[in-house]
C-alpha cells in the first residue's frame, strides 16, 4: 500500500521457509500463513491421495484460475509456470487444518486428473470449473456444463472471453428505428 | 429412381459404428482437443439411456460413489425396467424450490429413485464481474450472491483483501462485524424456518418467520441504510459507525425472540405431525456428508461438530463462548432443530458482544484504504483528493492468493482471491455452500416418497444466487 500507480511492479507475495520443503511429495510455499503444495500435473492425484490418507477428509473447493494476462506469478523454483492452474483447498478436521494445492495446467489440452474417486463431493465443482473456464477432467463421470447453457459456446471466465460492454454514448445516438 | 437413391447415397454404416466404438472405448479421450463447446446433456437420462455401469454407481444422479463408498451396489434397483419408472420435473418454477432450482426425479410409483439438481437459471456471472470491479467496489457484487446472508459475504470477501493487505482491524470493527453476522445468521435461520414451516404445510410459521425476521431487517436498515445488499462491511472496517441508540435496538430484539422461539417449539418440537413428518426423512450419513464437501447444518446433523466459528476462529468468535449444535440421525428433523437452536446460541452471542463491544474507530485510518470522514473533505485539501482517487481508481492490493473461510447460515462460504497488484481483483473465486450442499439432495431423496422430497429440499436450505453466482 506504498504506491497507487499500476506501472510500478508489484512485490513478490510474501512468503516464508525460502528452502524448498516438500509434503506428500509435492513442493512447499506458505503465502500469508497459509500451506500452498505445488505437485506436477503427473503427481497431482498421487499427491491428493497422500493429503486424503494424512487425514484431509474434505474437499470444500475446487477453482481454476487462467494465468494469460499475468503469466509471472509466485511459484517455488522448480515449477513452470502454465496458463491454467486447478487450486484446490482440502480441509483436516482433527486437529482442523487447511491446504492449499495449486497444480499448473498447459494449454491447449488443458486436463487434469478428476478427484472424483478420491472426493465424490468435487463432481459439481469440476464440472464449474470446466463450464467456466474449460480444463477438462480426465475421469469424470459426468463432464457437462453446470451454470451455462448446454449450447452455450466458450467458457466465460477464461481471460481471452470478452466480457461484453454497451457503449456509452456521449453524444446523442442515432435513434434506432 | 435406383439411380437417384444411388446417387444420394445410403448413409454408410461403418462409419457411424466406427464413432460409436470410440465414444464407447475412449469417452475420456474424446475429450482432449475437443471443441470448446460440449452439448453434453445435463438432464437425467432415462433409466433404458444410462449405462449400467453408472446406474450401479448412482445413487443418485449427481453422486456415483465410488464402488467402495456406496451403500450397497445391490440396493440400486438396476433391475427396474424403464417402463416401471418416470422421470418427472420439479421446478424451476416451484415454490417449494426456493428459487430456480430445477430437479429431475425418477420416480417408481411414489417412491424416488434417482434425483439430478439442474442449476444455472440464476447464474449472472458474478465471478466475471467481480474482476471488473474495483475492490471497493466488490462488495456491492458479493453481496447480491447469498441474498439472504449478504453481510457474510461481504465479509468474507473483506477479509481476503484485508490479508492480501496485511491489514490489522481496529477492535471495534471486528466486533461491529461479529455483530452483524451474528444477526444476520439470526435472521437467516428464521427465514429457513418460515419457508421450511410453509414447505410443510405450516402457513402461520412462514408468518411468524417472516414477522421475526422483518425485526433485524429494520436493524439492518437503521445500521446499513438498506435492509438486504448492505455494502456495510467493506476492505477495512465497516462502512459506517452504529447509530447512537443500537444498544436498544438489538436488545429490543434480543428480548423479543426467545419467547417466539418458545412458541415456535410449541408449534413444531413437540408437535407429533410435525416430527412425523420430518423425522427420519432425507438421512444422510457422516460420512456421505464428508465424501459430498457438505458442511454447515447438514454435516452438523449428522454428529459432526464442525463448525468454523469454533475449530478455525476468526473475528473474535475465540473470545465469546457458544454451543456447537449437532444432531444425531441426519434427517430433516434434525437440521430443523439445529438451526432452531443455533437462534439460540447467536442470541447468546449477540448478548457477549453487546457487553464487550470495544470503543474507537470503526475502520482503520488509511487514507489509502478507507475514505476521510465526510467532515474532513470540506475542510481539507488532501482529504478531497484521497475521497476522490480512492472512488476514482481504487486502492490497490499487492499481488498473491490468498483463500479465506467463514461460517456461514448455509455452511463454509470461502473466497479465493488472486490479485496482481492493480485495483481490481485478477480472480474472485466463491466458495459457495449451498452449491456444494445441493449434492447431497441426491442422496437424501433417494428410497424416500416424492411427498417428502419437498421437505429435503427444505431442509437443506439453499439459497440459488449462491448455488448460480
Amino acid at each position: 500500500m506504498t504506491t497507487t500507480s499500476p506501472d510500478v511492479e508489484p512485490a513478490p507475495e510474501a512468503t516464508e521457509a525460502p528452502a524448498p520443503s516438500r509434503h506428500a511429495g509435492a513442493l512447499v510455499t506458505v503465502t500469508y500463513g497459509q500451506e500452498v503444495l505445488h505437485p506436477s500435473l503427473d503427481a497431482y492425484l498421487e499427491t491428493i491421495a497422500a493429503l486424503q490418507a494424512e487425514g484431509f477428509d474434505m474437499c470444500v473447493d475446487v477453482t481454476g484460475v487462467d494465468y494469460l494476462e499475468r503469466p509471472a506469478r509466485h511459484l517455488p523454483p522448480g515449477v513452470l509456470p502454465e496458463r491454467f492452474e486447478v487450486v484446490v483447498n482440502l480441509v483436516a478436521m482433527d486437529p482442523p487444518r487447511r491446504v492449499r494445492v495449486r497444480v499448473q495446467v498447459p494449454e491447449p489440452e488443458a486436463t487434469v486428473a478428476s478427484l472424483w474417486n478420491l472426493y465424490p463431493g468435487t463432481e459439481a465443482m469440476e464440472r464449474e470449473v470446466f463450464d467456466l473456464m474449460g480444463i477438462r477432467f480426465a475421469g469424470h463421470p459426468d463432464l457437462t456444463r453446470i451454470l451455462m447453457p448446454e449450447d452455450w459456446e466458450g467458457h466465460p471466465l477464461r481471460k481471452d472471453y470478452a466480457i461484453g460492454h454497451v457503449p456509452v454514448q456521449f453524444k446523442a445516438a442515432p435513434p434506432t428505428r | 429412381m435406383t439411380s437417384i437413391d444411388e446417387s444420394l447415397g445410403a448413409p454408410d454404416p461403418v462409419p457411424d459404428d466406427a464413432d460409436d466404438q470410440q465414444w464407447a472405448d475412449a469417452p475420456v479421450a474424446g475429450w482432449v482437443g475437443a471443441a470448446e463447446t460440449s452439448e453434453g446433456s445435463q438432464e437425467l437420462t432415462d433409466r433404458g439411456a444410462t449405462d449400467p455401469l453408472n446406474l450401479l454407481r448412482e445413487q443418485g444422479a449427481v453422486l456415483r460413489l465410488p464402488e467402495g463408498v456406496a451403500i450397497d451396489p445391490t440396493d440400486i434397483d438396476i433391475e427396474t425396467s424403464e417402463d416401471e419408472t418416470m422421470i418427472i420435473n420439479l421446478g424451476p418454477q416451484h415454490p417449494s424450490t426456493h428459487g430456480v432450482l430445477r430437479l429431475m426425479i425418477e420416480l417408481d410409483g411414489e417412491t424416488v429413485l434417482r434425483t439430478k439438481p439442474i442449476i444455472g437459471y440464476l447464474h449472472t456471472g458474478m465471478e466475471k464481474t467481480a474482476e471488473d470491479l474495483m475492490y471497493v467496489q466488490g462488495g456491492t457484487n458479493v453481496t447480491r450472491m447469498d441474498y439472504l446472508s449478504p453481510l457474510h459475504n461481504e465479509c468474507v470477501f473483506a477479509m481476503a483483501v484485508e490479508k492480501l493487505l496485511e491489514i490489522e482491524l481496529p477492535p471495534r470493527a471486528v466486533w461491529i462485524r461479529m455483530l452483524m453476522l451474528e444477526l444476520n445468521r439470526i435472521s437467516s435461520h428464521l427465514m429457513f424456518l418460515a419457508s421450511n414451516g410453509l414447505d410443510l404445510g405450516s402457513s402461520s410459521m412462514m408468518f411468524y418467520g417472516w414477522r421475526e425476521r422483518e425485526l433485524v431487517l429494520a436493524f439492518f436498515e437503521r445500521v446499513t441504510g438498506l435492509r438486504m445488499n448492505h455494502n456495510y462491511i467493506r476492505p477495512g472496517g465497516v462502512a459506517a459507525d452504529l447509530p447512537d441508540d443500537w444498544r436498544d435496538d438489538v436488545l429490543s430484539i434480543l428480548d423479543v425472540l426467545p419467547d417466539r422461539l418458545e412458541q415456535y417449539d410449541e408449534l413444531f418440537t413437540g408437535q407429533p405431525i410435525w416430527r412425523q413428518r420430518s423425522e427420519g426423512v432425507g438421512v444422510i450419513t457422516k460420512e456421505q456428508a464428508i465424501a459430498l464437501s457438505a458442511t454447515g447444518p447438514i454435516l452438523r446433523s449428522t454428529g459432526v461438530a464442525w463448525d468454523l466459528r469454533a475449530d478455525m476462529p476468526y473475528l473474535a468468535y475465540d473470545q465469546v463462548e457458544f454451543d456447537v449444535i449437532t444432531g444425531t440421525v441426519g434427517d430433516v428433523f434434525d437440521r430443523y432443530a439445529i438451526r432452531l437452536n443455533e437462534v439460540r446460541e447467536s442470541i447468546r452471542i449477540v448478548h457477549q458482544i453487546l457487553d464487550a463491544m470495544p470503543l474507537g474507530d470503526y475502520r482503520i485510518q488509511d487514507s489509502k484504504i478507507t475514505p476521510p470522514p465526510r467532515s474532513r473533505i470540506d475542510e481539507s485539501m488532501e482529504a478531497l483528493i484521497h475521497h476522490f482517487k480512492l472512488f476514482t481508481e481504487g486502492f490497490t492490493v499487492p499481488a498473491g492468493e490468498v483463500y479465506v473461510a467463514i461460517e456461514s447460515p448455509r455452511g463454509e462460504l470461502g473466497c479465493y482471491l488472486v490479485s496482481d497488484g492493480g485495483a481490481k481483483p485478477y480472480r474472485m473465486h466463491i466458495r459457495a455452500p449451498s452449491f456444494a450442499n445441493l449434492q447431497c439432495l441426491p442422496v437424501m431423496m433417494r428410497g424416500g416418497l416424492i411427498a417428502d422430497a419437498i421437505a429435503v429440499i427444505s431442509s437443506t436450505d439453499p439459497v440459488l444466487g449462491d448455488v448460480d453466482r
